[in-house]
């Protein structure tokens, strides 16, 4: 593993039992996360952003599901095979998570300052009246105002910004090295995510701390990401920095995404390019190039066999999984709406 | 542009409308308050703003699901209040409603054909093969195909159920479509497709929308005006890029500035106004102004008054004491004083 990078996750397979058989969640994700770095993971629903996340966490409910294979290697460990015990000092203290939910992600018995204590106490074994302490400086870092006062509440006397900040502290508290953001913020009015994620943006600057973010909304991504992972139904297609991604997409289904959302910022004179059909379903995942069916560029090599995944050539690291990259493939164009859209 | 063509048919007319909801013994939730505003045939009014604004509560009033507190709604020029027997069937008839959640929305026990031609049966549109026919034609309309007619809505994607909803609207011919966020619940690439899908419909049968939706670039995308809402108030209404172009209001400022933009050059560049603190209970909302505890530009003048609903520029409406001029002269004279 190379120095500065802190988590790295190889060809993980994760699938789940259910009664119309196997559903194969996740097939073959690799993607790192380097120190400091914030790395969004992107996609739909069920393209398996949430399950990879909490299969490094190791958050995935056994039985039914599983990891199949792969390794998620984490300051030297694999964590996939950690026992369950030693996980337990990990989660919360070196790698912690927060939640799309704030109010069923919190316990709704516990004050917010005991929910922070706990893993104060648990993991850095620290007296009750230094854990306070310590809560009461972190809620006063998210931004509570008059946390000595909030430090005594529950969950439901605060509003979900509020549950969002407090979800923050607990996650923080312990200083973990690597955050993981599941749709922090799409349960969030627009104007309560600007205010979350400028926290986030600030935290990042000031603490250091390694973020993966999960989530469906470019916008965020272009706001907060350094680096992007593009998954399609189990699979990473696309990942690159943020710029590569957002001004020079390689994956159809990239364009797709992008077509796909209206801009704020740029007149109505276009219309906008939907992906048409619907993902596949993953207890049949497709032999080969499972964006094939709904792809406009798709050749007969995609139907057969999944591509292999190249590196755009004269990029750093912007790999792309796709058979247009193949020398013999003919040479397609984004979109004009993709890539014309960079400049106002 | 739209603003250029006068769009004089009135197609709808929203008058100083109130619902206020009763809370335990002296409690009320002042959702919607004062609101006015007027839909033109054919176009697509979009309606803003985020949770608890009041959106779909005004939504709801106008299609009669709740009775208006006080106001009056106007449609085709007739008051939609005490409408009986006849005159409220075919009002039923001619306004339908699209819902948020596709998975909520639809009977789990009716066929899809059945919930489709629900709206032929009550009205008596269609009997037999007609009826058949029609429910075939509806499905087409909107993307699905005649085989789908006897399967049951959990055999169905989200996006698909949205077009089963769209076309149960459809089936009784409706002139006017209150579309209620029916795309939040969806994917991205789901989304464009069925707004795309609406916005054909608007073409090819000259429907009026009233599309409420807290996303606002989608909302900026397929409405010619927008209104912005916020704690059960208007505070502005404008054309759609005008709005985005020249925000009057300190609130509509905020809102645009806080939606992020798919392209990480632009957000570098951005400033972006961050509200503080949250929107504040309807059940006591702040006087005078509404907006005035969150707002960055507040002046004396707002805690003592409500702004007044006033036309600034041509089709242009903000309630707000920064472009009333007494409210500026007052300001004034509590500064010097």
């Amino acid at each position: 593993m190379e120095k500065d990078k802190i988590l790295e996750v190889n060809d993980l397979h994760v699938s789940f039992k259910t009664y119309n058989g196997e559903v194969q969640a996740v097939r073959s994700v690799s993607f790192d996360v380097k120190k400091g770095e914030t790395v969004a993971i992107v996609g739909e629903s069920g393209c398996g952003k949430s399950v990879t996340s909490q299969s490094i966490m190791r958050l995935i409910p056994e039985p039914p599901g599983w990891i199949k294979s792969g390794e998620v290697l984490f300051d030297g460990k694999d964590l996939t095979k950690v026992s369950e015990k030693e996980m337990e000092g990990i989660r919360g203290k070196d790698i912690a998570m927060i939640f799309q939910d704030p109010m069923t992600s919190l316990n709704p018995t516990m004050t917010v300052g005991k929910q922070i204590m706990e893993g104060l106490v648990k993991h850095q074994n620290m007296g009750k009246a230094q854990a306070k302490e310590r809560a009461l400086e972190m809620l006063r870092l998210v931004g509570i105002p008059s946390p000595e006062r909030r430090i005594n509440q529950y969950p439901h006397q605060f509003s979900g910004g509020m549950r969002q900040r407090a979800m923050i502290a607990i996650a923080l508290a312990c200083a973990p090295q690597l955050l993981i953001a599941d749709e922090p913020t799409t349960a969030l009015d627009v104007t309560i995510q600007a205010q979350i994620l400028d926290l986030m943006n600030d935290l990042k600057e000031r603490l250091g701390t390694s973020i993966i973010l999960i989530t469906h909304d470019l916008g965020v991504v272009a706001d907060v990401a350094d680096r992007v992972v593009v998954m399609y139904a189990g699979k990473v297609i696309e990942s690159g920095t943020v710029e590569e991604i957002f001004h020079r997409p390689r994956h159809p289904y990239t364009w797709g995404l992008m077509g796909s959302m209206p801009r704020l910022d740029l007149t109505r004179d276009k219309e906008l390019s939907p992906i048409t059909g619907t993902p596949p379903d993953l207890l049949s995942p497709p032999k080969g190039c499972p964006f094939a069916a709904r792809c406009k560029h798709a050749m007969k090599v995609c139907q057969r066999e999944m591509p292999e995944t190249t590196q755009v050539r004269g990029s750093g690291s912007h790999k792309v999984n796709c058979w247009l990259e193949h020398p013999m493939a003919p040479a397609v164009e984004p979109p004009a709406e993709v890539v014309g859209g960079g400049s106002k | 542009m739209s603003v250029a063509e006068p769009k004089v048919e009135k197609i709808l007319e929203v008058k100083q409308v109130k619902k206020h909801f009763k809370m335990g013994r002296n409690q009320v939730v002042q959702a919607v308050d004062n609101i006015s505003f007027d839909v033109y045939k054919g176009e697509t009014l979009g309606l803003v703003g985020e949770s608890g604004c009041g959106k779909s509560t005004i939504g709801r009033t106008i299609i009669r699901l709740y009775e208006a507190t006080d106001g009056e709604v106007r449609f085709k020029g007739q008051t939609t209040k005490n409408l009986k027997g006849k005159d409220l069937k075919k009002f039923n008839r001619e306004m339908q409603m699209i819902f948020q959640d596709p998975y909520a929305s639809l009977n789990p026990r009716m066929t899809v054909g059945d919930i489709i031609a629900e709206g032929l049966d009550i009205h008596g549109l269609a009997k037999g093969k007609e009826r058949r026919e029609k429910v075939v034609e509806l499905l087409k309309t909107v993307g699905l195909n005649e085989e789908h007619a006897d399967r049951f809505p959990h055999e169905f994607s989200g996006g698909q159920r949205q077009r089963i909803g769209i076309a149960r609207a459809l089936a009784v011919d409706p002139d006017f479509i209150i579309a209620d966020e029916p795309i939040s619940a969806l994917d991205v690439s789901i989304q464009a497709q069925v707004v795309n899908l609406m916005k054909k419909l608007q073409k090819e049968k000259g429907l009026t929308y009233l599309f409420i939706a807290h996303d606002l670039s989608m909302v900026k995308y397929i409405s010619d005006r927008v209104g912005v809402m916020y704690l059960g108030n208007l505070v502005e209404l404008a054309d759609s890029q005008e709005l985005y172009d020249n925000p009057l209001h300190p609130y509509t400022e905020a809102l645009l500035s806080a939606v992020p933009i798919p392209d990480p050059d632009v957000e570098q560049r951005r400033e972006r106004i961050i509200l503080k603190g949250d929107v504040p209970s309807p059940i006591d909302p702040p006087s005078g102004c509404r907006f005035r505890t969150r707002c960055p530009k507040v002046m004396d003048v707002c805690a003592q008054e409500v702004p007044k609903w006033q036309e600034v520029r041509p089709m242009h409406w903000v309630a707000c004491h920064l472009y009333q001029e007494e409210s500026l002269k007052k300001e004034e004279a509590n500064k010097t004083r």
